[in-house]
């Protein structure tokens, strides 16, 4: 089974209709999950959303993904061993707010994490030609490096506003214990 | 010790797949609470504390009204010490409105933003002086660069 999604938030008429078209010529199941737009495809199972267990169950059975250069694709890719295919969207014919998805596209295929189509030739080509594998795999979670730096951020004192309302502990004067707010009990 | 109360906002798909990749490992130390813009993700987060919120971007503006005014009851309600979020317009506003409340607050901008920062990120380093990019290029004096969530 090939999966193909495109995104929640915007339609991607012109990625379904290239899928809808390459489908014909496949003797395979072709599922597509795309934000309603014009275009209805013939060939292909079409859904307008996915809740994320259909997603992920979908996504598990499928043998190659086809995607706009979606980073929760991306990453759900890699975590499952998926080979994956991104079409990215153009900002120029309206397919979403910026040009980042080219960019991210150029990116990933550089670092030879996924297979990159423009176009559909480039697509049909990739599917009906190539030997396609997953490129790269990631664990479970970000780095311990990434995540631990951040709890250090979190951890260190929260504002400089409230550790001025802190006393030190030397002035050991009778009214102290007003000013602070909760008096802290050890357990 | 109490433990401390992290608030972790993210719009749905790819920020959210991030911010699950960063917090979920977190949930050891600190108390989180999630924040998306979809009921059906509760799914994902186990029995952890979870708020909804409706989805909005730069296209349909207008739904900002409602969604801040979402984003008041939440913190006031949930008290957050830190609010993490990996963006888009619900993790901004969120992040202001926190900002409001002197919470500490840290941007982290999505992966996909590879040869800049995106409007969201740049506007939220003007709010916040935890932003962090996850591409080595793109930081600088303001934006900080400790790793991405590829990194195994």
């Amino acid at each position: 089974m090939i999966f193909c999604t495109a995104g929640t938030q915007v339609p991607f008429d012109r990625f379904l209709k290239i899928i809808d078209e390459l489908a014909a010529d496949l003797d395979e199941e072709v599922v597509a999950q795309a934000t309603k737009g014009h275009y209805k495809p013939k060939n292909i199972r079409y859904v307008k959303f996915l809740p994320p267990n259909e997603f992920n169950e979908l996504f598990s059975k499928a043998r190659l993904v086809i995607a706009h250069a979606g980073m929760g694709t991306i990453i759900s890719a890699m975590l499952q061993q998926k080979p994956l295919i991104i079409f990215p969207r153009v900002a120029a014919l309206g397919e979403h707010r910026n040009e980042h998805q080219l960019a991210t596209a150029q990116k990933m295929k550089e670092l030879g994490y996924v297979y990159v189509a423009n176009d559909a030739e480039e697509l049909r080509e990739l599917v009906l030609r190539t030997e396609l594998k997953p490129l790269h795999r990631i664990g479970d979670y970000a780095s311990q490096s990434f995540v631990g730096g951040l709890c250090d951020l979190i951890g260190s004192s929260t504002s400089e506003k409230k550790s001025l309302l802190r006393l030190p502990s030397r002035f050991h004067l009778p009214f102290v214990n007003l000013l602070k707010r909760k008096p802290r009990k050890k357990k | 010790m109490k433990r401390k109360k992290v608030l972790a906002v993210a719009s749905l798909g790819g920020h959210w797949i991030q911010l699950l990749r960063i917090v979920k490992p977190m949930e050891k130390y600190y108390d989180v609470v999630y924040f998306t813009t979809l009921k059906k993700s509760k799914t994902m987060v186990g029995d952890k504390k979870f708020h909804c919120l409706m989805d909005f971007n730069r296209w349909n503006l207008w739904k900002i009204i409602p969604a801040f005014f979402k984003v008041l009851a939440i913190i006031a309600w949930e008290r957050p010490a830190v609010i993490i979020t990996t963006g888009a317009a619900p993790g901004l506003i969120t992040l202001m409105v926190g900002r409001m409340f002197r919470i500490k607050t840290i941007w982290i901008d999505s992966v996909a933003n590879v040869n800049k920062l995106s409007k969201c990120g740049s506007l939220a380093s003007k709010w916040t002086r935890n932003v962090y990019t996850q591409w080595p290029a793109l930081a600088n004096g303001r934006v900080h660069y400790i790793g991405n969530v590829f990194e195994n």
